[in-house]
């Protein structure tokens, strides 16, 4: 066991696969001698040769066609798309074609792709470069879309995402990257791909949260702590599909939700969580269901981003809100 | 303004011949059945030619079958073939079982040559998942996203190449329009810079349902459109199917040699619409237009050569046509009797996993379909 940044526990989750399964492919725009923008493939081509670890040309719809077309042939690719802004040239190949294929074979063949791509804000990008497009991607059916929000779950998901038979989206939080270290097992292990988590327990409100939202959720719950408002905090690791009960069976304790997410408010992944709890919980709740979110504009890149993003202080400020209704 | 006229570069000249090389589309049977290239044709037998044209006949009375079933609203979207029997008959054979097709949906002849029935092309154009399945698993369904065939089919070389299939090559094939797609280019330029085994067809039959040719690009010819990616490219008579074939057949031989991909344009028209769904052409296009086209018809030049050779006849081409009318009734009737495709088909398959919601889905179909 060693404490590992969350990009590490990526690089060794991918160091993991590769080494258990000959037909791992990784492969995308810079990361074989680069090892990648942010180096989350670095030194793998060293170890794996350029037959496993490759460098493609320049084309976002390319990697996606090699990837489908990779996975006819029997092999299972690990495609990077640099940044998740990037993955709009690739619509096609994920959305319309590799979400699709399962089916479009009547289920004879299977598309073990995983896509990964680095996304969210706070880390003064480029434009284009820092965004949240979750909601594109999880209003597709046959495409499993999952992000970490630790170490841990990063080193676990990533290899759990290159097992799965289906294509999984896998969204890493870039400014999570290097801000965060924990203990990681040097050995393999998986963490499940459909399942939220209870990361911290609570009998006042819920609170769900996703990627970096996680750190401010709990962050917000040490500051009502000293309230004595006591927040359970889930983190829903996977977006596509979304983990009901985890929420439903906290909902049955606290009686009381706020959903936070990074993203822009509109058609988001909150909404659908919301549509979820007012479906099958309203009876439970004792207060309207609260959200915490960026605001409908485009993204603001670098300059504005740190008031755009949502963080512990607007978390705290809704919590406390619902909690006083 | 400086002095002298010597110019550093002539852009002009550039121009006027960037597309010499491709000036002679390869030809061995000319329009009027005439050989101007004997030596190609004599490496074909007899026999040989005459399956070329029971193929071209077999294909034109797919052709005009589908178009009855479609006035009888018996299939789906179908994408009529009249006039490309060349093109696609002479292409499809160069290649072997192994070889794994891509295609467009213009190309269902491909794909039932290369291994499929024409039932399952009767159960793809009516919206049924197990006409996606086919006998030899060597091809995907027909693509409908223009251009996505083509990246997919550089991924398919690669995996090819990876695997050190050494006698096996991807083709796929898309039409004029299709020559304008990101998509074409990327994956033209990614099989070329991993030097994969492709084969790339563009059937250029004029029209992009009602767009023409010359409307698409300012290039001369789209062969030449390979250059840029450093493929070799040819454009070849699309009416001459042993042209077709010799020329197809070259290009595997280079792919599977290791050479990378090759871009073969088909010159062929589209004598009909671009679907049975009703667009009609003369909106579009004149007779005078397609009157050449339609002298250019594959079978009648192949039809010459083989009467002048005293081994076909016209009583030998009706039997056969009656009989494969037969066939294609028979293979509907399979295709209608196929059981009804259902909802919660559609869920089982949508994941190899299904998420909880989705199961919980498939519970809810499963009961109202068992009512």
């Amino acid at each position: 066991m060693a404490k590992m940044t969350y990009i590490k526990a990526i690089t060794s989750g991918l160091d993991q696969v590769l080494s258990d399964d000959p037909k791992t492919l990784i492969f995308g725009e810079d990361v074989g001698k680069n090892g990648g923008v942010f180096r989350t493939t670095v030194g793998l081509q060293d170890k794996y040769g350029e037959d496993r670890v490759f460098d493609t040309p320049l084309a976002e719809s390319g990697i996606l066609g090699l990837a489908i077309g990779l996975s006819l042939t029997g092999w299972r690719p690990i495609p990077e798309i640099q940044f998740m802004g990037f993955t709009f040239e690739a619509m096609d190949g994920i959305v319309g074609q590799l979400a699709r294929d399962h089916y479009r074979f009547g289920g004879q063949k299977n598309f073990p792709v995983t896509v990964r791509t680095p996304f969210g804000g706070g880390t003064h990008t480029a434009e284009m470069h820092a965004d949240n497009l979750e909601n594109y991607f999880t209003s597709t059916p046959g495409l499993r879309v999952v992000t970490p929000a630790n170490p841990y779950d990063a080193k676990g998901m990533i290899i759990s995402a290159v097992e799965s038979d289906d294509p999984v989206l896998f969204m890493e939080n870039l400014k999570l990257y290097r801000s965060m270290k924990a203990e990681v097992p040097d050995e393999k292990y998986t963490v499940p791909l459909d399942s939220a988590k209870v990361v911290r327990e609570g009998t006042d409100i819920t609170i769900v949260a996703y990627s970096a939202e996680v750190n401010e959720s709990l962050k917000a719950s040490d500051a009502l702590a000293k309230d004595n408002i006591s927040a359970e905090v889930i983190d829903l690791r996977s977006l596509s599909p979304i983990d009901t009960d985890t929420i439903f069976a906290s909902i049955d304790k606290t009686h009381k939700v706020v959903i936070v997410q990074e993203a822009q408010r509109m058609a988001g992944v909150g909404a659908t969580v919301a549509a979820d709890i007012a479906e099958e919980k309203i009876m439970s709740l004792d207060a309207p269901i609260g959200r915490v979110a960026a605001p409908d504009s485009v993204y603001p890149f670098a300059q504005a981003e740190n008031d755009w993003i949502p963080n512990a202080d607007d978390v705290e400020a809704k919590a406390r809100e619902i909690f006083n209704y | 303004m400086a002095n002298g006229s010597k110019q550093i570069v002539d852009f002009a000249k550039i121009k006027a011949t960037m597309a010499d090389p491709y000036k002679h589309p390869v030809q061995v049977i000319d329009r009027e059945g005439t050989v101007v290239d004997p030596e190609i044709l004599a490496k074909y037998s007899d026999d040989q030619l005459v399956d070329f044209m029971k193929k071209m006949v077999w294909e034109r009375t797919l052709h005009e079958q589908t178009m009855n079933f479609s006035r009888q609203g018996r299939l789906g979207f179908y994408a009529p073939t009249a006039g490309e029997e060349a093109s696609e008959m002479g292409s499809v054979t160069a290649f072997k079982e192994q070889d794994f097709l891509l295609p467009a949906y213009r190309d269902l002849p491909q794909m039932i040559q290369h291994g499929t029935t024409v039932a399952k092309g009767f159960l793809w154009s009516k919206g049924h998942v197990e006409g996606s399945q086919h006998p030899n698993p060597n091809m995907i369904f027909p693509q409908i996203i223009i251009g996505a065939q083509y990246v997919e089919t550089a991924g398919v070389a690669l995996g090819i190449k990876k695997n050190k299939d050494e006698d096996r090559v991807a083709f796929a094939y898309t039409g004029d329009g299709g020559t304008s797609q990101g998509d074409w280019y990327e994956g033209v330029n990614f099989a070329s810079a991993f030097q994969a085994p492709a084969v790339f067809f563009v059937q250029n039959n004029g029209w992009a349902i009602s767009v023409p040719r010359y409307k698409q690009t300012a290039a001369e010819t789209l062969a030449q459109k390979a250059v840029a990616m450093g493929v070799p490219s040819v454009q070849v008579d699309g009416m001459d199917i042993v042209a077709v074939h010799e020329v197809a057949k070259a290009a595997r031989d280079f792919a599977v040699a290791g050479n990378g991909p090759v871009v073969i344009e088909t010159l062929t028209y589209r004598y009909g619409a671009h679907s049975s769904a009703g667009d009609d052409p003369s909106r579009y296009r004149t007779k005078e237009e397609e009157k050449p086209w339609f002298d250019a018809d594959p079978l009648i030049r192949l039809r010459k050569v083989l009467t002048d050779k005293g081994v076909w006849s016209q009583d030998q081409e009706d039997k056969l046509v009656a009989s494969y009318k037969d066939d294609f009734k028979q293979a509907m009737k399979e295709a209608e009797a196929a059981p009804a495709q259902k909802v919660s088909d559609f869920l089982k398959w949508t994941y190899n996993v299904p998420t909880p919601a989705v199961k919980k889905q498939i519970a809810e179909f499963e009961a109202k379909e068992s009512k």
